[in-house]
């Protein structure tokens, strides 16, 4: 298997846990997306050096995953080419923040380590809860709950379209290269003169096929309004789950439970 | 219930694609367009569904193509396009397959019952739900066909429908075809299939037709269809 076989093999993957059955995946999609948006912006409202407050927050994905069934390690597998850029956001917070802030045992830490870990997880937090968000709400429950929340009908439609057609490049793109490849033996990878003509061919087969595409939707009544399925309907069970979970996200934000806990040890 | 009248269409100024084009296809008639490569079989089909302007007039139904026109003459047409891919752009075959109902303002529940009666016409219940991404190349054909049906057109259009697909799905989809009630027309370089499938022909050559009549004739007539750049279809090719 290639690595675009690879790819999107790997997207088919995400359909597949979209479709499992499990309390999560049986809420509304609404109640899923306003909770991660709510979760998402308590995440990043933690102040810089809250390493601790922001640490018990990992308790609701760790909780999402055990609920739903879907392994851990999945999406750590399938995040692998994005976590090490979120990782590196903060890389040069040490060099900036010296004044040391506390100390572990004899050995101290400055304010810039410790914004720098605190930034590592926040992008790591947010990540895993947008993975969860996909991995339990097909695209297009998902595009209908932000509809709901009046998203613009045009971006959401663009995430549709880009999720359906993001297979069908990489197809391209896969058929492109093994042309390459055939004709360039022994030649690892595509050689970066070949870059420009290889990126204006898929720009060329992309609009070619945008207009195709925009063509049939035409043909077929399309004027500018998508119609997404409903989805489940957002019900009690869902408006308590996302209340409970914004009160929850308050609690934590408010109330550093890692520091009271830390505390009663202590004493 | 189709009608071309003295239609020409040029891309450049002085290089007609179409000129003096005129015919007329009936209602309930299976008209397969052939012609070499450039014969101008594409344009035609653009033409009639408005996504190109010439001179000269279309009718469809009685209805003249024009700007004003479109939404009425495009909800007679169901246009199966070569690439299943492009037509198929919801995440879902049940998705895409309500598209087109929902859009001409059925409500949700009258849509879903048309989709699942053409599922079931066409035996293909179990992709209801399937992702497009995830079917193969012959179930997204039939399931491109299913959502034309959908929209219960008086006309359906296909471009190449027998084209990248294995002799079984071929077949299926030569079937699919032959049972169909509505008015056809059908552009394909595979003229077996258009023997099977159409009881009459159309041949352009340069963007003007150089014969019109029935199948059976113009796909055995080896001298015409060589003249124009075309060879018999296998089946009578005696090979």
């Amino acid at each position: 298997m290639n690595k675009m076989d690879k790819a999107l093999h790997e997207l088919g993957e995400m359909d597949d846990l979209a479709a499992q059955d499990s309390p999560i995946h049986r809420l509304s999609p609404l109640a899923k997306l306003l909770t991660t948006i709510a979760y998402i912006v308590t995440v990043v409202s933690f102040h810089k050096y809250d390493l601790s407050g922001m640490a018990v927050m990992l308790l609701f994905p760790v909780l999402l995953f055990q609920i739903s069934g879907i392994p851990v390690r999945t999406c750590f597998y399938k995040l692998r080419i994005v976590l090490p850029l979120v990782m590196a956001v903060g890389l040069f917070n040490p060099f900036y923040d010296r004044a040391p802030l506390l100390t572990v045992g004899s050995l101290p830490v400055s304010g810039g380590v410790v914004s720098m870990l605190s930034l590592m997880l926040k992008g790591v937090l947010c990540l895993m809860a947008s993975f969860l968000l996909i991995a339990t709400t097909p695209i297009d429950s998902l595009c209908a709950a932000l509809r709901r929340l009046h998203l613009p009908s045009m971006l959401v439609t663009l995430l549709l379209l880009t999720y359906r057609y993001v297979g069908v490049m990489t197809e391209e793109l896969a058929v492109m290269t093994e042309a390459y490849q055939l004709r360039a033996p022994g030649q690892k990878g595509v050689h970066v003169s070949a870059w420009g003509s290889f990126l204006g061919q898929l720009l060329l087969r992309s609009m070619d096929r945008a207009q195709e595409l925009y063509n049939s939707m035409q043909l077929r009544g399309y004027h500018g309004h998508f119609h997404y399925a409903p989805g489940r309907p957002f019900g009690l069970r869902d408006a308590l789950y996302t209340l409970g979970c914004c009160a929850a996200f308050l609690l934590l934000r408010f109330v550093n439970i890692a520091e009271l806990l830390g505390r009663l040890v202590v004493r | 219930m189709i009608e071309f009248q003295h239609v020409s269409f040029s891309y450049e100024k002085d290089r007609p694609v179409i000129e003096d084009l005129s015919f007329r296809i009936e209602r309930g008639e299976s008209v397969g367009l052939i012609g070499a490569n450039g014969a101008g079989k594409s344009t035609v089909m653009k033409l009639l569904l408005g996504l190109l302007s010439g001179e000269g007039k279309i009718l469809v139904d009685g209805i003249e193509v024009n700007r004003a026109s479109l939404s009425a003459v495009r909800r007679r047409l169901g246009f199966v396009l070569q690439n299943s891919d492009n037509q198929m752009f919801m995440p879902t075959v049940y998705e895409d397959m309500i598209f087109a109902p929902l859009n001409y303002g059925l409500s949700r529940e009258e849509a879903e019952r048309r989709v699942d009666a053409v599922l079931e016409q066409l035996g293909l219940q179990e992709l209801k739900h399937r992702h497009n991404h995830r079917i193969s190349g012959g179930e997204k054909r039939m399931a491109a066909i299913a959502t034309i049906l959908a929209m219960e057109p008086e006309v359906i259009l296909m471009d190449e429908p027998s084209s990248a697909l294995d002799p079984y799905n071929r077949r299926l989809v030569i079937n699919t075809i032959r049972a169909l009630p509505q008015t056809k027309l059908i552009t394909s370089h595979d003229l077996d299939m258009i023997l099977d499938t159409c009881r009459r022909v159309i041949l352009l050559d340069r963007g003007r037709i150089v014969a019109d009549g029935p199948a059976d004739e113009i796909l055995r007539n080896k001298e015409l269809l060589e003249a124009h750049r075309m060879e018999l279809p296998f089946c009578l090719a005696g090979r």
